[in-house]
C-alpha cells in the first residue's frame, strides 16, 4: 500500500500539475488535508492528476472538491484526471452538498453562563413545585370523580399495583425492619445498661419503632422500590406515546396510571408499615430474649404496658399520607418525561429523591404537629 | 419449494461475494425463523430483500452482522465469519461495515453531528475540525438541513431520525452497507433522493448494499437483485423481471398485485 501523499505542483508554463498517490480515505485524509488547504493558487491551469489514487471516498471527494473550490475562486481552470468516471461522480455528488459551515455559535463568558445556569435551575424549580401542586389537583379532582362514580375505577390495576408495591416488597421490609429492630434494642440496651435501666430498652424499643423509625423505614424503602418503578414505567410509556394514545382513545392517564397506583400506594404502605413494626418489634424482641434473658411473653406484655394508643394511631395516619406523597411524586416525574431514554433515568432519580425528601419533611412536621397536640 | 436455477441464491462459486450464508438456521426458544437459508450477495452490488411481516427479514440482518445467534450454519462476511474472528479482526471488520436500523437507533444523548462522529472517534484518530466537516458534509448528503447537525435526535421528526442514522452508516464510508427499511416513513421526493444517494454511493464507492425494504419504488430504482424470503429460506433470487416470472403465489401476488404493478416504469411494462 502506497502512502497517501502528492508532489509539489510540478510547473509547465502557466500549468500547474498535482499528482496524488496512495489512498485517499477517511483513514488517511488528514495527513495532506493542511498541505493541500496551504496550496498557494497560482499559474492558469492546474490539472489534479488521481489516476495513481487506490482508492477514494467521500472525504478524499471532499477534499479535492475544496481545493478545486478554492483554485477555481481565483479564476484558474481546474480539470480533473482519472482513470475512470467514478471519481469525477463521486467528487460532484460530494460538490452538491458541500454546504458552508453553519455559524459556530457565540462563546459567552463563563460568568454569563454560570449565571445563565443558576437563573434556569431556580425557574426550573418553581415550576416544578407549581407543576406538582397543579398534578396533585388534577389527581384529587379525577379522585372525585371516581368516588362520586363519574369514573371508573381500575380494580384490575389497582390490585395489581398493590401486589407490586406491597406483597412483593414483604420479604425485604421484613429483613430490613427485623434487623433495624436489633440494633435499636442493642444499642439501647449498652446505653441503659450504664443506669442499670436495660430493662427500660423494651419502652425504647416499642415507641420508637411504633411512632417513628418503623413507619419511617417502610416509607423510604417503598420509595426507593416503587417510585422509581413509577417514573420508569409511565416515563417509558411518555416515550413510546402509549400515553398520548390512551388520551386519543378517550382515556385520561391520570384516570387509568395515576388513581390505581396512588391508592394502592396508600393502602400498601398502611399495610406494610404496620407489617414493618411489627418486624421490628421482634427484631428488637430476640435481642432482648437472647441478649436480657427476657422470655417472649414478658416482652409482649411489657410492650403492652408502653406502647401508648396514641403512638399506633399517628403511625397509622402517617402512612398513607407517605404512601400518597411517594406514589404521586413517582407519576408527577414519570409524567414529565419527555425527549430521550436518559430522561427517564433523571426523572427517575428524581421521584426517588425527592419522595424521600417529602417523606422526612413531612415526618417532622407530623413530629412537631403531634407534639403540640400533646401528644408525647 | 425449490427455487429454480436461475433462481437460485447461490451464486457461481468464481463470483466475487460479499456475504455468503450457509445452511442458516435461527429462532427464538421454541420458534424456528430460519432454517436452512443459502444466500449470496455479490461485492458491488444492491440486494432487495423483501417477504411478508415476520418473515425473519430483520432477524437475517441480525445474524449477519452478529447481534443474533445462530443455531446452525455458516456466515461469512468479506470471507470471514464472525463467529471465528479474534477481538481485533472483529474490529477491523465492523470498520468495514455500517448498519441503519428501522428507528434510526440515533444515540439519543448526542447530537446528530457527534452521532456521526462516534465510529470516526472510535476506529480514527482525526483532528477536531476535520470531523466536524466531514459530519457536515454526511448531514447534508442524506438530505439534512445543515442545522440539523447541532440537534439532538429527540428533536428530529422520524424521516429525518433515518436519514440522520444513514449519515452515521456513512461515516466511515463502508464497504458495505445494511439498511433496515430506509425509506419507510419518507417522503416520495426523499425516498427517491434516498434511491439517488444510494446508487451514487454504490457506484463511485463500490459500495455492497444490503437492503430490506417493503417499498417497491425502490427495489425497481436501486435493486440489482432481489431476494424472497419465505418459509424459513429464501425461495428466490434475480431481478424483478425475472421474479415477476416466478410461479409462487406470494411472489405473484407481490409484484404483480395493485402497488406492484403501479411501481414498474413504463419502459419496462413495454418491454
Amino acid at each position: 500500500m502506497v502512502q497517501l501523499g502528492f508532489d509539489p505542483p510540478a510547473l509547465d508554463g502557466d500549468t500547474r500539475t498535482l499528482a496524488l498517490r496512495g489512498r485517499l480515505t477517511i483513514a488517511h485524509v488528514q495527513h495532506i488535508a493542511d498541505a493541500l488547504a496551504a496550496l498557494p493558487p497560482s499559474g492558469r491551469q492546474l490539472r489534479i492528476d488521481l489516476t495513481a489514487v487506490e482508492r477514494i471516498d467521500t472525504a478524499g471527494a471532499l477534499l479535492i472538491h475544496r481545493l478545486m473550490a478554492r483554485w477555481q475562486a481565483k479564476g484558474i481552470e481546474v480539470t480533473l484526471i482519472t482513470e475512470g468516471p467514478d471519481a469525477p461522480r463521486l467528487i460532484d455528488e460530494v460538490a452538491r452538498h458541500d454546504e458552508p459551515a453553519a455559524e459556530p455559535t457565540r462563546k459567552r463568558s463563563l460568568m454569563t453562563l454560570r449565571l445563565e445556569r443558576i437563573g434556569r435551575a431556580v425557574v426550573e424549580a418553581l415550576a416544578g413545585t407549581i407543576g406538582f401542586f397543579a398534578f396533585i389537583g388534577q389527581t384529587l379532582v379525577v379522585l372525585g370523580h371516581t368516588l362520586i362514580g363519574h369514573r371508573k375505577f381500575r380494580w384490575n390495576a389497582f390490585i395489581h399495583q398493590c401486589e407490586a408495591i406491597g406483597v412483593n416488597a414483604l420479604g425485604i421490609i421484613a429483613l430490613l425492619l427485623f434487623l433495624v429492630g436489633v440494633v435499636v434494642a442493642q444499642q439501647g440496651a449498652v446505653q441503659l445498661r450504664q443506669f442499670g435501666a436495660d430493662i427500660f430498652v423494651v419502652n425504647l424499643i416499642g415507641r420508637a419503632t411504633m411512632r417513628e423509625l418503623g413507619i419511617l423505614l417502610t416509607a423510604i424503602m417503598v420509595a426507593g422500590r416503587s417510585a422509581s418503578a413509577f417514573a420508569a414505567q409511565i416515563g417509558s410509556m411518555k416515550l413510546n406515546q402509549e400515553v398520548d394514545a390512551l388520551e386519543t382513545i378517550g382515556l385520561s392517564p391520570i384516570e387509568v396510571l395515576v388513581i390505581p397506583r396512588v391508592l394502592a400506594m396508600a393502602l400498601m404502605m398502611l399495610m406494610i408499615g404496620f407489617f414493618g413494626s411489627v418486624c421490628a418489634l421482634v427484631g428488637g424482641g430476640v435481642y432482648v430474649w437472647l441478649d436480657l434473658g427476657m422470655p417472649p411473653v414478658t416482652y409482649v406484655q411489657r410492650l403492652q404496658e408502653v406502647i401508648l394508643m396514641s403512638d399506633f394511631v399517628i403511625g397509622l395516619i402517617k402512612a398513607p399520607v407517605f404512601g400518597l406523597v411517594i406514589a404521586l411524586q413517582g407519576c408527577y416525574q414519570g409524567m414529565q418525561v419527555k425527549g430521550n431514554a436518559e430522561d427517564v433515568g433523571a426523572r427517575t432519580t428524581r421521584a426517588v429523591v425527592e419522595s424521600i425528601f417529602m417523606v422526612i419533611v413531612l415526618d417532622a412536621f407530623f413530629a412537631v404537629f403531634f407534639s403540640a397536640l400533646g401528644y408525647n | 419449494m425449490q427455487a429454480p436455477p436461475n433462481l437460485s441464491p447461490l451464486l457461481p462459486d468464481d463470483a466475487d461475494v460479499a456475504i455468503k450464508v450457509r445452511g442458516l438456521m435461527t429462532g427464538f426458544e421454541d420458534i424456528v425463523v430460519h432454517d436452512n437459508l443459502d444466500l449470496d450477495v455479490r461485492r458491488g452490488e444492491i440486494l432487495g430483500v423483501v417477504g411478508g411481516s415476520g418473515t425473519g427479514k430483520s432477524v437475517l440482518m441480525r445474524a449477519i452482522i452478529g447481534l443474533q445467534g445462530r443455531r446452525a450454519g455458516s456466515i461469512e462476511v468479506f470471507g470471514q465469519d464472525l463467529a471465528t474472528l479474534s477481538r481485533e479482526e472483529d474490529r477491523v471488520l465492523r470498520r468495514r461495515w455500517g448498519v441503519l436500523f428501522q428507528e434510526g437507533a440515533l444515540f439519543s444523548s448526542l447530537s446528530v453531528a457527534e452521532n456521526i462522529q462516534v465510529p470516526m472517534r472510535e476506529f480514527l484518530h482525526l483532528p477536531q475540525g476535520l470531523m466536524d466537516e466531514f459530519a457536515a458534509l454526511k448531514v447534508a448528503m442524506v438530505g439534512l438541513p445543515a442545522n440539523a447537525g447541532a440537534k439532538f435526535p429527540s428533536e428530529l421528526s422520524g424521516g429525518m431520525k433515518k436519514r440522520a442514522g444513514l449519515a452515521r452508516a456513512l461515516a466511515l464510508d463502508p464497504l458495505l452497507l445494511f439498511l433496515d427499511e430506509p425509506t419507510a416513513g419518507l417522503d416520495p421526493i426523499s425516498a427517491a433522493a434516498f434511491d439517488h444517494l444510494v446508487r451514487v454511493l454504490r457506484d463511485t464507492l463500490d459500495l455492497t448494499v444490503f437492503l430490506i425494504t417493503h417499498d417497491l419504488d425502490t427495489l425497481h430504482a436501486t435493486c440489482d437483485r432481489v431476494a424472497v424470503l419465505a418459509e424459513g429460506h429464501v425461495i428466490a433470487c434475480g431481478t424483478i423481471p425475472e421474479l415477476r416470472r416466478f410461479d409462487h403465489d406470494w411472489v405473484q401476488e407481490y409484484f404483480s398485485g395493485p402497488r406492484g404493478r403501479a411501481a414498474v416504469p413504463l419502459t419496462e411494462l413495454a418491454a
